[in-house]
């Protein structure tokens, strides 16, 4: 099975909900893969502190272009939609920032005079901490393109199916964030309770019907105000699965970078009975 | 010789449009006969790269010589590497800035960068 955690915007608590369930459900004996797919700040590891044994880069083609036997005929930057590619008499101009590594420039050249060549953009690492088993993609920085890193981190999830899959995604809706949730079994989307965390909730709620993925809500720093959350959800129907509390506890646990249910047990329980549900949210929609 | 304007409409008592990737139109003008053409700038449509492809089809124009405000480094680097000549004009209508470029009062710009400020310049 596999559980997406999100959330509308950055902050709101994603990743704690995603490192405590990793460590609740590894707690009760579960095998439990734990993916930071929010590639462009991976921080699951700050809390997790994991052994990382491999590193594979990801790379994207990139065309280069061979000045011998390019007559600039121009009819490659023609094609290129991304407007990467610009060609002057006697110049063929490249900007790999703006190169979705298509490929169709290599298909489209008259004289077979663009090769592929690679560029990495990031890493997919792997590793253990604890029994919990650990993946994270990481883009370089200043690479705009923060999918393919995504893609390479999911396309190898069919190898660990006896594991249940926690992917935190980055927060937010974007490509990456629908690359990241895709193919789902279930969503969990964080949020705060809030005017501004109800209306971030709204956007992700949508996007994830429209993805069709089952879903339930946690919130986060709950407290008085809750109503603000609880309401949209009753409205549209979505089960609110958790509340964590507000509490000076938490909070301090928080800063010093310990996962809460490491040192307060209760949350394990509470974390495992989400699961529960969750995985019964799953059999009832499917 | 043909020069081309990055303008906001398509004559030549519209005024200059300081931006070149996402200019609305170019124009086409003959320095001795005044005669013009106004091109659309595909730029000012595209997602990305909008000073590339609007250089590209700047260049498909034919002329060797442009006035706007600042191209931004990418568009710089296709026309430099076409051979236009980058002149930066202070605002104002089309048919002004034609007539300070021919008194040679335009200052040429040669660095992605921009020429030095403070030169005159509105
Ligand atoms: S299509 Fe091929 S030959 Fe034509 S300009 Fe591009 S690289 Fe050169
Ligand atoms: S690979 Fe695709 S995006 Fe990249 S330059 Fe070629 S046509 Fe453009």
């Amino acid at each position: 099975m596999i559980i997406s955690v999100l959330s509308g915007k950055g902050g709101t608590g994603k990743t704690t909900v995603s490192v405590n369930l990793a460590i609740s459900l590894a707690g009760k004996d579960e095998k439990v893969l734990l993916v930071d797919a929010d590639v462009e700040e991976p921080n699951a590891g700050l809390y997790l502190k994991p052994m990382l044994e491999e590193s594979l880069p990801v790379s994207i083609p990139v065309p280069k272009i061979d000045r011998d036997r390019c007559d600039y005929c121009g009819e490659c930057a023609n094609f290129c939609q991304f407007n990467a590619l610009a060609v002057a008499e006697g110049a063929a101009l490249i900007f790999p920032e703006l190169c979705h590594g298509c490929g169709g420039c290599v298909l489209v050249c008259p004289k077979d005079a663009v090769q592929e060549d690679t560029r990495e953009i990031g890493v997919v690492e792997k590793g253990w901490a604890d029994s919990i088993k650990f993946w994270q993609g990481r883009l370089n920085i200043g690479e705009p393109f923060a999918v393919p890193v995504t893609r390479h981190l999911k396309s190898e999830l069919a190898n660990s199916k006896e594991h249940t899959i926690i992917i935190d995604s980055p927060a937010g809706v974007s490509c990456p964030v629908i690359e990241a949730v895709r193919d789902s079994d279930f969503a969990l989307l964080v949020t705060e309770p809030t005017p501004f965390g109800r209306h971030d909730l709204e956007i992700a709620l949508k996007m994830v019907e429209h993805l069709g993925i089952p879903h339930g809500v946690v919130i986060n720093r709950a407290g008085e105000d809750n109503k603000i959350i609880s309401e949209l959800c009753q409205e549209r129907n979505v089960p609110v699965l958790l509340e964590i509390e507000f509490s000076s506890r938490l909070a301090s646990l928080g800063s010093t970078g310990v996962p809460f249910s490491k040192v307060l047990p209760e949350w394990q329980d509470k974390f495992f009975e989400m699961y529960q549900a969750v995985k019964e949210g799953c059999s009832c929609a499917s | 010789m043909q020069i081309g304007v990055t303008a906001a409409g398509k004559d030549l008592e519209s005024v200059v449009d300081s931006r070149f990737g996402r200019c609305a139109y170019f124009l086409l003008v003959d320095t001795e006969t005044q005669e013009y053409e106004a091109v659309n700038n595909p730029g000012s449509s595209a997602g990305g790269g909008a000073g590339i492809k609007a250089a590209q089809a700047f260049l498909k124009s034919g002329a060797k010589a442009l006035i706007t405000g600042q191209p931004g480094p990418n568009a710089f680097k296709v026309l430099a590497a076409g051979g236009v000549k980058i002149f930066q004009a202070p605002g104002g209508k089309v048919s002004e800035v034609l007539d300070l470029y021919k008194n040679g009062e335009l200052k040429e710009i040669t660095t992605p960068g921009g020429p030095n400020r403070g030169h005159g310049s509105r």
